[in-house]
């Protein structure tokens, strides 16, 4: 019976990754020419800002729709859209920010970084730093702070997170406890001693907003402000789950090979607005200097030596859902997606695999 | 007095790129600025083990590929989250076509 995983930062199984040498590893990558990679590592503003324009005037738009039909039937549709625009696509935009590949202006990533995370009742200087190490040890149990399912699947978790509703019991306490300078043992693995202070100013700002909408929809007697200020992260998030889930769901954990714990699917035009293109994620993780706009060109150049996208979300899904119900019982069981005989093969040299996976 | 090392010729690195340049154990990026100026620092960024070379130059900013943090490669600047703390710069000297480091 193999060892259940223990998904602390700070226990049995963050040692284990930095003794055997999984935590800071070498990871695998496609060779690309540097000359290629140069050009698609390049920074500009015109496409970010053609979309944050798009972005904005959306999220004004139907904002502005929810005001004018509150109390009526026709709120719904407005509501539906800002939700989405607010509780999902601010988490492309929080993420592709602050990875600094959004804008080539630094000040403009900062800006729609701090916004998109006020939306998403992140701590922008937690999220800066956790993300980093998700980046450095993508799915090491110990290590990766934003392993979305863990093993054995918690699937009514799962169902759950598509109304955001424990996203929200998390993310809220959280902000409160670090605005009362409170920073947990998980936290301080990941945030250098300096950025801490950071932590908490970055908290009192949200939750003095929050405060600021509770107060007035006191003074109005109505729901409508906090509708349109913090609700959209219940109301609004199925779309960032329905599409995060599969970035890592199903697949391998404790490899150093993007290939084996990343997963790309190819998504209606839609989605890819909503979420920059983070569809295309074994190319982001390899790769995450690569702008967003640039991912489809990155994917054209290396997809020889990746498995196959999954052709529609539904895909993945109905891939998926056989290897999470397995995973009940073997809890070491895990998708492993085949290589086009043009790829370079994997090392399973260094991904023993104690349970034959799921071919 | 610490000696000075042929790290590349002037045309091994394009203008606004880096190149890694590896000597007695250690790593290095030389760096080419768009104003056609040579710079040197430590190799690796100073968040984590991750070749800058590998990385993206603007300007007078180089990118680590891993995770974005940014330096100044002139005066290794560390220019804030993820990267903390600057980067060793070292001096470099253009001679007879060749860029020269004095590696301390």
């Amino acid at each position: 019976m193999a060892k259940k995983r223990d998904y602390s930062l700070v226990g049995e199984s963050t040692r284990i990754a930095i003794e055997t040498g999984l935590a800071s590893a070498e990871w695998y990558h496609t060779d690309v020419a540097r000359k290629a990679m140069k050009e698609l590592m390049q920074r500009s503003d015109g496409p970010a800002i053609r979309d944050t324009i798009i972005w904005i005037v959306a999220i004004l738009g139907s904002a502005a729709g929810i005001i004018w039909f509150w109390g009526t039937w026709w709120v719904v549709p407005f509501l539906l859209v800002y939700g989405v625009l607010y509780g999902s696509s601010s988490d492309s935009r929080w993420h592709e920010c602050g990875h600094g590949t959004a804008f080539r202006t630094r000040w403009m990533n900062d800006v729609v970084y701090q916004i998109a995370s006020f939306m998403l009742m992140r701590n922008p200087v937690t999220w800066r730093w956790s993300h980093a190490r998700h980046h450095t040890d993508t799915i090491i149990v110990g290590r990766d702070a934003e392993i979305a399912v863990m093993r054995p699947p918690d699937l009514l978790r799962a169902a759950l997170a598509f109304t955001g509703i424990l996203d929200f019991r998390y993310s809220l306490p959280t902000l409160v406890r670090n605005a009362f300078g409170g920073i947990s043992p998980d936290e301080r693995s990941f945030i250098p001693e300096m950025e801490l202070r950071k932590v908490v100013t970055a908290a009192r700002w949200h939750i003095a907003i929050y405060v600021a909408a509770m107060a007035l929809a006191l003074y109005l007697w109505s729901l409508l402000p906090l509708v349109l200020i913090g609700l959209p992260r219940l109301y609004g998030s199925w779309h960032m789950v329905l599409t995060g889930l599969l970035q890592h769901i199903g697949l391998a954990d404790n490899v150093t090979d993007h290939r084996l714990n990343t997963r790309t699917v190819y998504m209606n035009p839609i989605s890819r607005f909503i979420y920059w293109n983070m569809n295309y994620h074994v190319e982001h993780h390899m790769f995450p200097m690569v702008p967003y706009h640039a991912l489809p060109r990155l994917h054209e150049l290396i997809k020889h030596d990746l498995p196959e996208p999954n052709p529609s979300m539904w895909h993945a899904y109905r891939e998926v859902w056989p290897v999470l119900i397995k995973q009940f019982q073997y809890e070491d069981y895990f998708l492993k997606r085949e290589l086009p005989p043009t790829a370079r093969p994997y090392r399973e040299e260094f991904h023993a695999l104690a349970v034959p996976a799921a071919e | 007095m610490a000696d000075w090392v042929e790290a590349c010729g002037v045309d091994d690195v394009e203008e606004e790129d880096v190149i890694r340049f590896d000597h007695g154990g250690r790593t290095f990026a030389i760096y080419r600025s768009p104003d056609d100026e040579y710079f040197a620092t430590d190799g690796y960024c100073t968040h984590e083990k991750a070749h800058l070379a590998d990385g993206l130059v603007m300007d007078d900013i180089i990118e680590c590929p891993k995770h974005n943090g940014r330096f100044n490669y002139k005066t290794g600047a560390a220019k804030g989250a993820p990267v903390c703390v600057n980067l060793a710069t070292y001096p470099v000297k253009v001679e007879a076509g060749k860029v020269m480091v004095q590696i301390g």
